[in-house]
């Protein structure tokens, strides 16, 4: 094999993997503080997309602010779910919290197919000059789209944002306290719930600019157009170590890289595309379960 | 006791958890400037009434005034942010932030940037050690260091009271001297203190006045020097016959 078949294979990996991997940090800043596995975040970032389709198409607005509108309308999607859904439930058996998600899921997508129709919209009909989408640039030999290097861009600067907040603000570190201890971190004058709520809301905000960025890139828009990639995010951050936004972005990153060079490299595995996900999904549960990058699990007694 | 510069003052409180009576209708008050202990055996109430206070446990009635302040069943924030911190049992450090992180967390509503620099000038005074190791993340500190965290994280937010739940648990004998000592000096800069030990011994010769705990009830109270000379409170809680 060619080094312009790698090159070309590397850029499509790398931007399959961060796509996944912004949405896998959203299930891993829950799970980490709640020790809640939110099945609704793949829908949450399903509403975010229709969101910017029919804010532009509604307000015939530029895609930008469509996307600025869409980013924040799914953040605060995120707060509400977690103050109705969640929160009631704080005190309750964890299973409880977990099947509610699974509710929460199945509203969005039901909630989707009533209000913006079952039947799919082409994403891309919302942009004005469709010439920068199509742009392909030529690297050393490998034929690469301007849209796969604004996607990567845009995902690493989100990233340096994201490790900004968790590591550098007061609320990161409000976020980073609460994963090790509720009552203490409530003790210090925190808000715990608020805490939780923004936890939420940063989370979908990043899902919803990964959903937005898949659909340049599919641009099929569809009620349940959620559940693969959140499926895929979720085993993206249980392969990276759930709890650790590091690991989220490990594990994101190379199942991209894993989705596009086995079937790449492999023709005959090209059927089995999605199944790759759920076979590492299984190893990583059979040799290391707690992930990549995840630390043993201490049972708290 | 004089009742008129009281901090806290405790009115018949009652908790449950679940079917189990843990407080049966305690009554107390702390006054300002003071150092007041509990005292009593393993479960009789002395963490309850601290949760309680503090807002991570409910009362299922009876009522907490701070600074004249009805504060019964506020949530844990809410009540730190009038003025009350606590250093819980076991410690509770974030192990995951670094000892500088821990020492923010204690001052996690406080605005003014400057009073915070000083307390935090103030906590490495009390422990020189702490200052070594800022950038060290908790869980890697000795018990004694994490105890001193504990301590400095309650004054980061500059309470007017400050609740202490075992300090001298699992340390070593020096140490719990230190500790001991170090009490004495916050709250001779001006801190109220409501300290619950099972040290008896300890807690009484450095506070000024005490109860005694038994069984969710407060069974005797006193100036801690007549404690420290009572009968049963030596036979029962100093070791002493």
């Amino acid at each position: 094999m060619n080094i312009t078949f790698l090159v070309q294979n590397t850029f499509n990996g790398i931007m399959l993997g961060g796509l996944y991997a912004l949405i896998a940090v959203g299930y891993t800043m829950v799970y980490g503080i709640l020790r809640l596995i939110n099945f609704a975040h793949g829908d949450v970032m399903m509403m975010g997309v229709y969101f910017a389709f029919y804010f532009a198409v509604l307000t015939k607005s530029n895609v930008v602010i469509a996307f600025i509108v869409a980013v924040l309308g799914a953040a605060l999607l995120g707060f509400l779910i977690d103050n109705v859904a969640y929160k009631p439930l704080r005190n309750a058996p964890r299973i409880s919290a977990l099947i509610t998600a699974i509710g929460v899921s199945f509203f969005l997508e039901s909630f989707a197919v009533v209000v913006f129709g079952a039947i799919p919209k082409p994403f891309t009909s919302i942009f004005k000059s469709q010439t920068l989408l199509m742009k392909v640039l030529n690297v050393g030999g490998a034929r690469i789209p301007v849209l796969t290097f604004l996607v990567i861009g845009i995902t690493a600067v989100i990233f340096v944002f994201l490790f900004l907040i968790v590591y550098k603000t007061k609320i990161g570190m409000a976020m980073r306290a609460i994963s090790a201890d509720i009552p203490t971190t409530s003790l210090m004058g925190v808000n715990v719930n608020f805490v939780i709520s923004f936890t939420f809301a940063l989370g979908s905000a990043l899902a919803a600019a990964s959903g937005l960025m898949w659909s340049m890139r599919y641009p099929n828009v569809f009620p349940y157009m959620g559940f693969m990639p959140g499926m895929k995010a979720f085993i993206a951050a249980v392969f990276g170590g759930i709890g650790s936004i590091p690991g989220a972005m490990l594990g994101g990153l190379l199942l991209g890289l894993i989705e596009i060079f086995i079937p790449a490299y492999f023709q005959s595995m090209m059927m089995y595309r999605d199944a790759l996900a759920f076979i590492i999904l299984i190893v990583i549960l059979l040799v290391k379960p707690s992930g990549l990058l995840g630390k043993k699990a201490v049972e708290k007694v | 006791m004089e009742k008129n510069e009281i901090m806290l003052e405790i009115k018949d409180l009652h908790v449950y958890y679940g079917a189990i009576h843990a407080l049966k209708g305690i009554s107390f008050v702390v006054p300002k400037g003071k150092i007041v202990t509990l005292i009593g055996a393993n479960g009789a109430g002395k963490t309850t009434t601290l949760s309680t206070i503090s807002g991570l446990v409910k009362a299922r009635s009876g009522t907490i005034r701070f600074d004249g302040k009805d504060i019964t069943n506020k949530p844990a924030h809410e009540v730190n942010r009038m003025g009350i911190a606590m250093v819980p049992e076991g410690r509770r450090i974030f192990p995951n932030l670094t000892v500088y992180e821990n020492l923010m967390m204690g001052a996690y509503n406080r605005k003014d940037e400057e009073g915070i620099k000083e307390d935090l000038e103030w906590v490495f005074q009390l422990f020189p050690r702490l200052k070594e190791r800022t950038k060290q993340l908790g869980g890697t500190l000795s018990g004694g260091e994490q105890q001193m965290l504990a301590i400095s994280r309650a004054l980061m937010s500059r309470p007017s009271l400050l609740m202490m739940d075992e300090p001298s648990l699992g340390l070593a004998p020096i140490l719990v001297n230190e500790v001991f000592e170090v009490i004495q000096k916050i709250n001779e800069e001006g801190t109220t203190i409501l300290l619950v030990e099972q040290n008896a011994l300890g807690a009484l010769k450095i506070s000024h006045y005490g109860y005694v705990l038994e069984t969710g009830s407060i069974v005797l109270e006193g100036p801690s020097e007549e404690l420290l000379e009572n009968e049963n409170v030596k036979k029962a809680y100093l070791g002493i016959s």
